[in-house]
């Protein structure tokens, strides 16, 4: 049987919709690493058929990306395979790299992460295009080439026949992935295998890709295997789900069921830990203690046992396998206990993990009466553009930062939120530098830190304190934490005695042990040495914290006892936090006021609840839209808008507003409107007792 | 999730160690290091404290064997003048201990020090360290010794290895600023500078212990450069002068001879060469040392950390964006779980 492909014209036989096409059983995968062999993937059937989509969720260290690259025979020659993996009715275990080499790019597309990365810098796209199609096809350049493009416009790359020459670092990271995609769909595969294909990506950008793998499936019927960590996306792209824990799948089903009624407690308990965008009030999450499990020497039994609120003795001595939670059905589970669980007299999921309770916020006084802990007026920070080797000349400025206004209360967390290049980041370090050629003013507890001296501005950096992004990179790997800890302590003067016994107490205050002090980072997981980067930035008991994406490079079941301890400091000594994110479900949990920011603007500002239940803003409507909701059956009825094209660049902004080039209001304004648009820049209007939103035709729309 | 406990009220903890206490208990469970050591003090007490009970001293020329191989009177043989090169070779041993256990460190230290300044400070410190730093290069050392030898024809041995450091510092140099120019950027730099650290307290704090691995190398590398390069300025009339010697004017004796009269060659080199061994074994147990990852250094009553996820698995996949990967979790089966209680 044939598939008609119009669009590709490649002509290949191809199982009908709903046959396999990819078949993996009993697949393992192990390293020789230091400590022993690594047992990465330990048993992982799943079968694909044709036309759908079927995800591998797991956090890392799962084996779900090793699992990806088995099928595609890209594991290090290292690595011992066992199993089989069957592509049709052809085994692709065993067989060589240079049959693979046939097989990927022909019949198995893939899709990395990384854009950047996976295309080659000192090609042209189009070079690279042509290149993936004649390898596999008896083309002529010229047809080739003319397919490349017809597979540019496919992936929505607009004017093609110009882009096709550019070069990847002339792409945005939007533009990257859509190559990527076009070139995995090139030779009309039966199974994309995309791999965290979004996850470098901010949200309408991770919006625009999804929509465009949606699409190619469409068109080349191919089965994706998506790996991703990000239940939201699984939520809306996914037909079926593998979750992964610790080299095995752990429950398996379709979307619907797993995220409807999950039977395995580490399903539950991922769900439940993940902040969402639609939770109205602020409880707090629920994390998963513990963590993985060493997949060098696993203990007996399951390896969630020692995570697992409701293990039983059975759970610690023998490894329960995947079974069908009800006999026949498509819906598996890897649990001793999962009969009971949400069976009449059983073990109710809901309340499974224990929540910690809510921390008590001093009530106090109201938000105009607390005193000001930052105030920043009109922040403008812009960068000459230069050229020229010997003698530099100015071509342009990049206005990174243009005119911010924002302050932050005592005892309250402002959440700074936009995508990457909307100039948070360039805020953030203006306050931080205290110091520095900039316009506009920055006054910390009431100081203006232009007008402090050196003295002053030390003095300062007792009170303002950060917590950087990526826990690997913010610790020192040399020192150990007890020293990283003592750092601050001694730099403002504070002798041994005393630091010897402040140490501990931090360490205990972020919930670590005073024993950790003697251990150097790298002995400690991701989430732990996060603590160890909030407990140096408390020593010194601040006023202000800059939290910079905090818990973004953390698994989600960590972040979520993150932002729990993050809560619960922030209760219990009366902290301010700026909160730099990207990440909006993450701000609805944790910020009190939130403000979005686009190319070097505050566009809409005011009370978290406020601004995400009435978003005024085109921008902040989209951005909240774009962001997946782990819930699939919400996934479905939500009408998303989708953001046109890439953020234009901070060197060269729209006239008039700024957000007019990609907004959606102001493609359906009648010209007599949309010409104040062009020409007059918005100014914040105030929309209620704490909104405001700097658009000429603000009106809210739910979009959740 | 563990609710913030205020720790007044709990007894002290026993201190903990810092981090030069950490460094040395982890040098000390190395035991090449320790070799390393022994061999030090080893040649350092055959050095001083053996010449005064030998028969002969290293100026007696013993004319009854001239140019002998090794033997029971002159262990080690003689030279054509009739010195017993053991006895030479000792007071060669001293000299050049001395040169190179010295000059080695200091070399590295010069480097260090003005690489990492230039790179941290970037700016005009960087240009003009750099312009300094490519003039060193460029201009032969001999050209420069010409010229200050007179100044120094009477310095003690001090000077000379200052001056010898001074001409070995500029290729490492140059590769401690590229280093300190990415670690600069770090997180823990820039945490450190918004605490108000003073910068040269973070470059000798977090900077340099971070290049550690390759400058501990270049200062092991370094000694035996310099006892060799020694001789150089010798030739120029300062430093060791006839009828003193070093290992190194007994090296460069030595040389032309050595198919004939090999001992006068093998020898000295030997001493050298076990110089060199045993600050080579000192400076892999201070990598180790300071290398937090290091498995020679690690504690052997604790297990070992596990990597769950192993590095091969990583190298196969295309690199992902640091900056939203979920971080893998490296932890080791002995380190607590995720919010213990107090």
């Amino acid at each position: 049987m044939t598939h008609p492909t119009a669009v590709l014209g490649v002509p290949t036989s191809r199982p009908a919709a709903g046959s396999p096409v990819l078949t993996v059983s009993d697949l393992r995968v192990s390293f020789p690493g230091e400590a022993g062999r690594v047992h990465a993937v330990r048993g992982v059937d799943f079968t694909l058929h044709a036309g759908e989509t079927l995800a591998v969720v797991g956090e890392s260290g799962s084996g779900k990306s090793v699992t990806a690259t088995a099928v595609l025979g890209l594991l290090p020659d290292d690595a011992e395979v066992s199993g089989s993996v069957r592509l049709g009715d052809r085994e692709l275990l065993g067989l060589s790299d240079r049959r693979m080499s046939a097989i990927r790019g022909r019949d198995i597309g893939m899709v990395f992460q990384d854009p950047l990365s996976a295309l080659t810098p000192v090609f042209s796209v189009g070079t690279q295009l042509v290149e993936a199609l004649r390898i596999h096809q008896d083309l002529t350049a010229a047809q080739a080439r003319e397919r490349a493009l017809e597979l540019l416009d496919l992936v929505g790359i607009p004017d093609p026949r110009r882009r096709v020459d550019a070069f990847p670092h002339e792409f945005s990271g939007g533009m990257r992935q859509r190559a990527m995609i076009a070139m995995a769909i090139a030779n009309d595969p039966e199974v994309i295998i995309a791999d965290e294909p979004t996850t470098a990506l901010d949200v309408t950008i991770q919006a625009q890709v999804l929509e465009v793998l949606r699409k190619a499936q469409e068109v080349t019927g191919a089965a994706i295997l998506m790996i991703t960590h990000d239940l939201g996306v699984v939520a809306g792209m996914a037909d079926r789900v593998v979750v992964m824990y610790a080299g095995k799948p752990v429950e398996t089903g379709t979307a619907d069921e797993l995220f409807a009624t999950p039977r395995m407690p580490y399903t539950i308990g991922l769900l439940g830990s993940v902040p969402r965008l639609d939770a109205g009030d602020r409880t707090a999450l629920t994390p998963i203690e513990g963590t993985p499990p060493s997949m060098v020497d696993l203990p007996a039994g399951c390896p969630f046992a020692a995570r697992c609120p409701v293990a039983v003795d059975r759970c610690r001595t023998e490894e329960p396998a995947l079974r069908a939670v009800t006999t026949g059905a498509a819906h598996a589970t890897a649990c001793h206990r999962a009969q009971e669980i949400d069976a009449p007299g059983g073990i109710p999921s809901p309340g499974m993990f224990p929540t910690p309770a809510s921390p008590r916020r001093p009530g106090g006084l109201p938000r105009a009466e607390r005193p000001e802990v930052l105030r920043v007026t009109n922040l403008t920070k812009h960068f000459p553009l230069l050229r020229g080797s010997v003698f530099k000349h100015r071509v342009g400025t990049v206005r990174a930062v243009d005119g911010v206004d924002f302050d932050i209360r005592e005892g309250e967390t402002l959440a700074l939120v936009g995508e990457s290049g909307c100039g948070k980041t360039t805020t953030m370090l203006q306050i931080l530098d205290l110091a520095g050629r900039r316009a506009g003013s920055v006054a910390v507890l009431g100081k203006d830190v232009g007008r402090l001296d050196g003295r002053g501005r030390r003095e300062l950096r007792r009170d303002l304190q950060v917590v950087f992004q990526d826990p690997m990179a913010s610790l020192d790997s040399r020192m150990p934490v007890g020293d990283i800890l003592a750092e601050p302590l001694r730099t403002h003067g504070w002798d041994r005695a005393r630091i010897a016994g402040r140490v501990p107490e931090l360490l205990r205050l972020v919930g670590l042990l005073p024993e950790h002090a003697e251990r150097y980072p790298a002995e400690f997981s991701g989430g732990q040495r996060q603590r160890i980067g909030i407990a140096r930035a408390l020593a010194l008991d601040p006023k202000l914290i800059v939290l910079d994406e905090p818990v973004s490079a953390l698994d989600v079941s960590i972040q979520a006892g993150v932002i729990n301890l993050l809560d619960e400091l922030q209760a219990e000594l009366g902290l301010s936090y700026l909160f730099i994110a990207h990440d909006l479900s993450v701000i609805r949990h944790i910020a009190d006021r939130v403000a979005v920011m686009y190319l070097g603007r505050i566009v809409e500002a005011g009370d978290v609840e406020d601004v995400f239940a009435r978003p005024a803003h085109p921008y902040t409507q989209a951005l909240l839209s774009a962001v997946p909701l782990p819930d699939p059956r919400k996934e479905r009825q939500r009408r998303r808008i989708i953001l046109q094209g890439d953020l234009p660049s901070p060197a060269d902004t729209p006239s008039g507003c700024r957000f007019r080039t990609r907004c959606p209001k102001y493609r359906d304004l009648a010209p007599a409107e949309s010409g104040r648009c062009d020409t007059e820049d918005p100014a914040a209007g105030v929309l209620g007792e704490d909104h405001s939103a700097a658009c000429h035709f603000a009106a809210a729309l739910e979009v959740l | 999730m563990t609710t913030p406990a205020s720790a007044t009220g709990t007894a002290a903890p026993p201190r903990s160690r810092s981090r030069g206490a950490l460094v040395l208990v982890r040098f000390a469970r190395n035991r090449l290091a320790l070799v390393g050591i022994a061999l030090v003090v080893a040649l350092v007490l055959l050095a001083y404290a053996v010449p005064p009970f030998l028969h002969w001293t290293y100026h007696d020329n013993d004319f009854a064997s001239l140019d002998t191989g090794p033997g029971a009177a002159h262990w080690f043989g003689t030279t054509h003048s009739g010195q017993d090169l053991f006895a030479l070779t000792l007071r060669g041993l001293q000299k050049s201990l001395v040169v190179g256990l010295v000059g080695g460190p200091l070399t590295t230290l010069i480097a260090a020090v003005v690489g990492a300044s230039a790179g941290y400070f970037g700016g005009w410190t960087d240009r003009v360290l750099m312009w300094f730093l490519d003039l060193m290069l460029v201009i032969p050392a001999f050209l420069l010794l010409a010229v200050l030898s007179p100044a120094f024809q009477h310095g003690t041995w001090l000077f000379f290895v200052i001056l010898l450091a001074a001409f070995g510092w500029m290729i490492t140099g140059r590769v401690v600023r590229s280093m300190t120019q990415t670690l600069r950027e770090r997180e823990y730099v820039l945490a450190a500078r918004y605490m108000g650290v003073h910068p040269l307290v973070v470059i000798f704090r977090h900077i340099l212990p971070n290049a550690a691995s390759i400058l501990i190398i270049d200062a092991t590398v370094q000694v035996g450069a310099i006892v060799l390069g020694e001789t150089s300025l010798s030739y120029f009339g300062f430093g060791i002068q006839a009828p003193d010697v070093s290992l190194g004017t007994l090296i460069a004796a030595g040389t032309p001879d050595a198919n004939t009269s090999p001992w006068l060659f093998f020898f000295p080199a030997a001493f050298l060469v076990l110089i060199g061994l045993s600050v080579a074994f000192i400076g892999d147990g201070l990598r180790d040392a300071f290398d937090p990852t290091a498995r020679g250094a690690k504690s052997r009553r604790r297990a070992r950390p596990a990597v769950p996820r192993s590095r091969h698995a990583r190298t196969a996949r295309t690199a992902r964006n640091p900056r939203r990967k979920p971080t893998a979790a490296v932890v080791p089966a002995a380190a607590t779980q995720e919010g213990v209680t107090p």
